[in-house]
């Protein structure tokens, strides 16, 4: 195989690892929504830490996004 | 980064999205075999620190009790860092305080100036961030240990944890600190490498398209549009996910699994 058709095929692999990442972001989110749904007062209490798990486990995407563009570019 | 003028340049040149973070020398300086140039990274990290200190001297300069715009900003970002240390390092935080403003600010301005077309984002380099993650774990450590001398070591060790399991949570436990500022520093220069090189992508996508369909391009360009909004969020949430996770390791360290 070539070289370049592999890399495009790595990076494509390597991108599926945002999946995950979509998935948690949906949990986290789902998650805030819902709890705020059932006791409204505590709500503005926990954006902070949703917006933080939100961050974290964006990052986790991140990484394999990142494997991805170094595949390609390097 | 940003850069939708240059950017339009490297669509057209055929250039790598990742040609926004190169890095060249403004002022040639060597020591020996060192090399200490002035490059454009360097550049603009005194640029950040000044606005910085430009912001808190200038706002505070009248420090008047009803605060006018400048001071208002000064005083906000300091209560917020204010609250986030008393939060999450809980009590002996305080001491720290000056450190997780200084580099809350820094890595908050750093990232809010890549945004400006034109202008390089340092954060985008693993060598940046690794440095400040370093700096705040071998900080954490050596307070940890001059605190609790060698009772810093039931930190590995979970409370109320079966004799039997300490040979497995233990490695486990150590691993997971040790690998702490690698993910403090990747997870910062990941998200401001991967939003950055997006943009270039996404504004080059407009930049082809609108070469045949002037009307479909604009889909592209919205789309740019919003992940502006999105990355001026998440340049926002990176700081302050850096500052918070500082404080909680600081915490760890104050005051290892007692609260």
């Amino acid at each position: 195989m070539e070289v370049e058709a592999a890399k495009m095929i790595g990076a494509g692999l390597a991108a599926i690892g945002l999946a995950g990442a979509g998935v948690g972001i949906g949990i986290i989110f789902g998650n805030y929504v819902s709890a705020g749904i059932r006791n409204p007062s505590a709500a503005p209490k926990m954006f902070g830490n949703a917006l933080l798990g939100f961050a974290l486990t964006e990052a986790t995407g991140l990484f394999s996004l990142l494997i991805a563009l170094i595949i390609l570019f390097s | 980064m940003g850069l939708f003028i240059s950017t339009a340049h490297a669509a057209e040149a055929g250039e790598s999205p990742l040609h926004q973070f190169e890095i060249h020398s403004l002022i040639d300086i060597s020591a020996g075999s060192t090399n200490l140039s002035f490059t454009n990274s360097s550049l603009w990290m005194v640029v950040v620190t000044l606005a910085i200190i430009l912001l808190l001297a200038v706002g505070m300069r009248r420090g008047s009790m009803v605060p006018g715009r400048l001071q208002s900003i000064a005083e906000l970002s300091y209560e917020f860092v204010a609250n986030m240390v008393r939060d999450n390092a809980g009590d002996g935080g305080k001491p720290y305080f000056p450190f997780i403003f200084t580099l809350f600010m820094f890595i908050l301005f750093a990232n809010m100036q890549g945004l400006i077309p034109k202008t390089f984002t340092f954060t985008s380099h693993i060598i940046v961030t690794f440095a400040m993650a370093a700096v705040v774990f071998i900080g954490v450590t050596v307070i940890g240990i001059v605190k609790h001398r060698l009772r810093f070591l039931t930190l590995f060790v979970p409370a109320g944890l079966p004799i039997f399991l300490v040979p497995l949570l233990v490695p486990i436990e150590l691993i997971s600190y040790i690998i702490r500022p690698i993910t403090l520093s990747v997870r910062l220069f990941a998200n401001m490498m991967a939003g950055h090189t997006l943009l270039v992508v996404l504004s080059g996508f407009a930049v082809s398209l609108s070469g045949f369909f002037v009307l479909p391009a604009l889909a592209p360009l919205a789309v740019t549009a919003a992940m502006y909004g999105l990355e001026t969020i998440v340049a926002f949430l990176q700081a302050y996910v850096f500052a918070v996770l500082t404080c909680l390791y600081l915490h760890d360290a104050l005051h290892l699994h007692d609260h």
